[in-house]
């Protein structure tokens, strides 16, 4: 647990991570943000929130019984 | 180098070299002992060179970050935003509170939707689990627990148990839900995790038989419901963690967490190694939450700020800021399709952000204090926010 190691061990196990980590595999920024757009494109016409939902559909929007005064 | 005049009590063999001559009386580790005054200095030079390592592993530390910095940086050809220009703007929303759940007596800390998407389940300071149908107000079930912390809650897949996480004794428990209302569903707790310190969040994996918890003390563990055993436990925060959210690809075995340290880590929970770290907030990261397409995940901080990070390019891609944004976001959440950003933030409101142009899109006010977490429910038809005005609000 971080709460019971000393400065020295915390500093030994982030090294240990970086030097892991420069060898990672990395991709372009380019082309995985053009895979997210499209991943995107295609659900958003699925979104309920973006398109809404039609008010006979979306179970929130009924009228919550309002009251008749006579 | 001259040997120091000194006064010596003793005269007899050094502890350490064995030679007879006039000892100095000095403490190791807290402990007496006497060694001649050459050993003193030799002990002495030993000592500044353990200081010396410190400092080299630090140094270390930060050409190793520099360098992670640049070959990160050789990946950024283009900004997210600039390849989402020649998509279309999203159109006005129509996003208003639809319902308002009142119950809780003290702020709400944690939420969590059913797959069924209709009921959810919620825990506040007060020491009151609700479980709520979101359609008709209807309180379903209702636990009172001893303690009045319940940082996390989360919802089991199949819907039958829920799972709280306890920020005064240490334990992420689950509890059986049943259809009859007078059982006192308290006394069915189960007690599985158990940490040195407070759960600040917990998830059911893909079944109802584990648990991904994380906590105050700085790591997050995976659990065995039934038994209790620790399957995996993940070290590599170097503070308290905040947050936690499990990768929503079916072949995927990760997860993230974000915590006091700043940083956000990936983790791989078949073999509890930390697969890739962000550090970019300047503050305590509050939450994390998965993109939906698994590829990148969100981050809210302390900092003011949101942040996205592609997995892939293994770097931050977006920051949504403004300069008139000042208070700490809370909580994030995706709208189905990824394409909206729902943040939380201390001043109580709801931002909502276009993940892909980088800009925000709309407001939502309502509630009267902090908001705690924001959800949107499994088929995206409505976000819950729940606050520390003691309600949660569905929106819609």
């Amino acid at each position: 647990m971080a709460r019971d190691m000393s400065d020295k061990e915390i500093l030994k196990m982030e090294l240990e991570q970086l030097k892991k980590e420069v060898n990672t595999a990395r991709t372009p920024v380019g082309p995985n943000c053009a895979d997210t757009i499209a991943f995107v494109e295609g659900l958003l016409p699925n979104d309920p929130l973006i398109k809404g939902v039609s008010d006979d559909k979306n179970p929130y929007k009924g009228d919550k019984g309002g009251c008749i005064v006579t | 180098m001259c040997d120091q005049t000194f006064m010596a009590a003793t005269f007899g063999p050094c502890d350490s070299c064995g030679k007879t001559g006039p000892l100095m009386n000095i403490y190791i580790k807290n402990e007496p002992v006497n060694y001649c005054s050459f050993c003193v200095e030799v002990m002495a030079y030993r000592g500044l060179q353990k200081g010396e390592t410190l400092e080299t592993l630090r140094q270390e530390s930060d050409t190793l970050k520099k360098k992670l910095e640049e070959e990160r940086g050789k990946l950024n050809d283009v900004e997210l935003h600039q390849v989402a220009e020649k998509i279309e703007v999203v159109g006005a929303l129509s996003i208003k509170t639809r319902r308002v759940l009142k119950g809780h007596g003290n702020k709400v800390l944690c939420m969590d939707w059913c797959k069924d998407k209709r009921r959810l389940v919620s825990s506040s300071q007060d020491g009151k689990v609700i479980v709520w149908d979101g359609f008709t107000l209807n309180k379903e079930n209702g636990v009172s627990l001893p303690c009045t912390w319940v940082m996390a809650c989360a919802y089991a897949p199949s819907g039958c148990a829920v799972a709280l996480g306890d920020g005064l004794d240490n334990k992420c428990s689950v509890i059986p839900l049943s259809l009859d209302k007078n059982e006192n569903l308290a006394t069915k707790k189960k007690s599985v995790a158990m940490h040195t310190n407070y759960v600040s969040g917990c998830t059911f994996t893909s079944s109802d038989m584990q648990i991904l918890t994380s906590s105050g003390d700085g790591s997050c563990a995976l659990w065995d419901v039934e038994s209790g055993q620790l399957l995996q436990s993940f070290h590599g925060h170097t503070a308290d963690v905040l947050s936690l959210d499990l990768s929503p690809s079916e072949t995927g075995n990760t997860f993230v967490s974000g915590g006091c340290d700043k940083k956000s880590c990936v983790w791989d929970m078949r073999s509890g190694q930390n697969i890739q770290t962000f550090e970019n907030h300047e503050s305590d990261i509050n939450c994390v939450k998965y993109y939906p397409s698994g590829d990148a995940f969100a981050s809210a901080s302390d900092d003011a700020t949101c942040r996205l990070y592609d997995l892939r390019a293994d770097r931050e891609v977006a920051i949504y800021q403004k300069d008139s944004i000042i208070f700490g976001a809370s909580s994030v959440d995706f709208s189905l399709s990824g394409r909206l950003l729902f943040a939380g933030y201390n001043d109580y409101s709801i931002n909502v952000w276009d993940v892909l142009k980088v800009t925000r899109v709309s407001i939502l006010f309502g509630h009267e204090n902090r908001i705690s977490r924001v959800c949107v429910s499994p088929d995206g038809t409505a976000l819950c926010s729940a606050s520390w005005d003691h309600t949660l609000r569905i929106w819609a």
